[in-house]
């Protein structure tokens, strides 16, 4: 283990590295670039025994990692915002063909207007394409995620592609001190891909053929959803072998930050936790029983955890830095799903917050709380919005 | 009595569910001939997609990868790359596309795997429009041809993409036409590809008697009038050289080819004329680029006219059709 100053861009390379991946397929987005800069550059050193493919498109780089993945090869790709977007008929096509590809999305917003910083709706909009989806807050949960979607995607009992979320600059082009593992760490964790199923030349076999109403089109899905379910225990469990075999503390599906009595949970995804954590603790000074919750795996939801958290608190403040027009933030309708049928449910307040990489303090979200112990949780408010003057 | 040189061997078996006379249905049995059975297929969304029959059923003795409409070639180079890197990069890779999927969706992915040199045949089978949704018209339909969203009134007024030629602006190892009414020139022309490194493409003009609206029993004869016609010539293109492998000597008039066909009875005299022209004066193109070139090789090989010491001639650079090196073996512990 070696300390070292990565942003997190840098520290995604690392954890492909690391992770010997096999095949790159790459396409240049701000601010993912530095991803696809790197491997290129560990990939011309020998340090990274790849094929590094350089598509035309993100279209291509995901259909690429899925052919790549069908040979038994461990495949990567890395993008963001529209090129997600561009990708999204190929993310399904990755889980439909159950292909362990892992991919970084650095989190941008989609245009227009253009704007190239952070903001959740390009991953949010992914939710149902059957790709596990974890949100890191910080450069090294950044490459242990990349490490750990590897371990949990390829498990047999579980076989379906991971994304990795990482916030545009705040995490992507920011310098943090990063433990990177040692090889012979991560090679005991993340041993080579072994697959259950692969291209073999000379042999009679079909990879998504078609498969009408009445043949095995409703039980794939049914098997893809199962999956997906038992993702849950594997990436505990991973979070768990990762810190004993590599080091660090176990990750888990949700991170709780002073939640054991606290009354207020705020909620929060990647980077916002960091700030969310100093607005906890000027409460906690203070005496306010006030906790976070930061949600790491938004696919699988960990509906579970977030019903034990409304067990105790009265009032669950969820900001998001995405919306889901006609709905509402896409994370506060699942808390409040999820929360359903309890006995003595905690109130749920949904902020929008962050779009385009609007900043978001401490103190913006101690604001928030501070309402919350007013018992003033709105269904839906966003913060920071300017009044446009015509 | 003549030599027989197409292989006996089947890895189409029985048990599709193409149209009957199906061109694309011949054409893949042809080509599987040719490449042996160590192939790996990737078909888009085709009437290829459906020809082999429901899940878990197949006509085809080959590993067959199935992908999106718009991602053969990528995905092709996806496998071809796992291929390499698992210790199998000696097996051929091939994508076998429709006309759709190669002229229109399918031309972004195409076309940046071709100037990567990636290393795959691309196999274009083309019917000259959507066959698989029902006969409408795409970027490789030709001019004049009814479909049905080219009814009366509204027809395609213009040329069918030249795609061939657009990927010999790739400057790729190796370009060909191939016709199912010519096996032997075909078969030859799948092995040489099948042989050769880099990206290699293969355009097949595939009969649809279902959508060209002909009985299925003419669907060889309809396919030996569009090369007789030169309206669909038989060339190879390789390392920018281009050689006519096969023409008639005295070719029969497009008419006949398109009066054979119902989706061509429309056409007055006059447009009949302006196709037989267009068809003369694309043929005598391709006639002056074989003789060009040919003239260009024969240069090359002649001696100097300079009697001089010999000097060793500098060994031509050995292009790199694969553009990744290598990689060195991974070891694990």
């Amino acid at each position: 283990m070696t300390k070292e100053l990565l942003s997190g861009n840098d520290a995604v390379a690392e954890g492909v590295r690391l992770a010997r991946a096999e095949v790159v397929a790459a396409y240049p987005i701000t601010p993912q670039t530095t991803i696809v800069e790197r491997l290129a550059e560990m990939v011309a050193r020998h340090e990274l025994a790849a094929e590094y493919i350089p598509v035309e498109s993100e279209h291509s780089a995901m259909a690429a990692s899925i052919g790549a993945s069908l040979t038994g090869a461990r495949a990567f790709t890395a993008t963001s915002s529209q090129g997600l977007a561009l990708m999204h008929e190929m993310l399904h096509w990755a889980s439909g063909q159950r292909v362990p590809v892992v991919m970084a999305n650095v989190n941008r917003a989609l245009a227009p207007p253009w704007n190239i910083w952070v903001d959740h709706s390009d991953s949010m909009a992914q939710r149902d394409t059957g790709w596990i989806q974890l949100y890191a807050e910080t450069n090294e949960e950044a490459l242990a995620s990349v490490l750990q979607a590897y371990r949990v995607a390829e498990d047999p009992e579980v076989l379906l592609p991971a994304m990795v979320m990482l916030d545009a600059f705040v995490l992507s082009h920011t310098y943090m001190p990063v433990d990177v593992p040692s090889q012979a760490a991560v090679d005991s964790f993340l041993p080579r891909y072994q697959p259950v199923a692969r291209v073999e030349p000379g042999s009679m076999q079909l990879f998504g053929s078609f498969s009408p109403p009445d043949l095995t089109f409703m039980e794939f899905r049914r098997d893809t959803a199962l999956a997906m379910d038992r993702a849950r225990q594997k990436l505990l469990q991973a979070g768990k072998d990762y810190a004993r075999l590599v080091g660090g503390e176990p990750l888990g599906l949700i991170d709780e930050y002073r939640t054991e009595d606290a009354e207020i949970v705020l909620l929060a995804l990647g980077s916002l936790a960091a700030a969310a954590r100093d607005t906890v603790d000027e409460f906690r000074r203070n005496g306010q029983k006030v906790g976070l919750a930061r949600l790491r795996s938004f696919r699988p939801f960990p509906e579970e955890e977030i019903r034990s958290l409304g067990r105790k608190a009265h009032s669950v403040v969820v900001v998001e830095r995405a919306h889901s027009f006609g709905s509402g933030g896409p994370v506060a309708t699942e808390v409040r799903s999820a929360l359903l049928g309890l006995p003595s449910p905690p109130a749920v307040a949904s902020y929008i917050a962050g779009l385009g990489g609007r900043e978001v303090t401490p103190k913006h979200l101690g604001a928030l709380v501070e309402r919350a112990t007013k018992k003033e949780t709105p269904r839906e408010a966003w913060v920071g919005v300017k009044e446009l003057v015509a | 009595m003549a030599k027989l040189t197409i292989p006996s061997e089947e890895l189409m078996v029985g048990g599709h569910v193409a149209c009957p006379g199906c061109g694309a249905a011949l054409a893949m049995r042809l080509l599987l001939k040719g490449l042996g059975p160590k192939a790996v297929m990737v078909i888009p969304a085709c009437c290829w997609a459906v020809i082999p029959g429901a899940m878990p059923g197949t006509c085809l003795k080959v590993s067959t990868v199935f992908s999106s409409f718009e991602s053969t070639a990528a995905m092709a180079s996806g496998i071809k790359a796992g291929l390499r890197r698992t210790g199998r990069g000696d097996v051929p890779v091939v994508g076998f596309a429709g006309d759709g999927g190669t002229a229109d969706i399918g031309i972004q992915a195409l076309s940046g795997a071709a100037e990567r040199n990636e290393d795959f045949l691309y196999v274009c089978y083309d019917n000259e429009a959507y066959m698989n949704t029902g006969i409408q018209r795409s970027g490789s339909t030709p001019e004049y041809s009814w479909t049905t969203t080219t009814p009366r009134g509204l027809e395609k007024r213009t040329s069918k993409k030249d795609m061939p030629m657009i990927l010999d602006a790739h400057r790729i190892p190796y370009v060909a036409t191939a016709n199912p009414s010519f096996p032997e020139d075909f078969v030859a022309k799948a092995k040489k590809a099948a042989s050769l490194k880099g990206t290699r493409y293969l355009h097949i003009l595939a009969d649809c008697p279902t959508g060209w609206k002909h009985d299925p029993s003419q669907m060889v004869e309809v396919g030996r009038l569009a090369t007789m016609s030169h309206l669909f010539p038989l060339y190879e293109i390789e390392e920018g050289r281009l050689r006519i492998t096969w023409a008639p000597s005295n070719p029969v008039p497009v008419e006949k080819y398109l009066r054979a066909q119902g989706r061509f009875k429309d056409l007055t005299a006059e447009q009949i004329e302006e196709i037989q022209a267009e068809v003369k004066a694309r043929w005598e193109g391709l006639k002056a680029r074989e003789a060009r070139e040919k003239k260009a090789v024969e240069k090359e090989a002649a001696p100097p006219e300079v009697s001089a010491a010999p000097t060793p001639h500098p060994a031509a650079p050995v292009s790199e059709t694969v553009y990744v090196k290598p990689s060195p073996p991974l070891h694990f512990p």
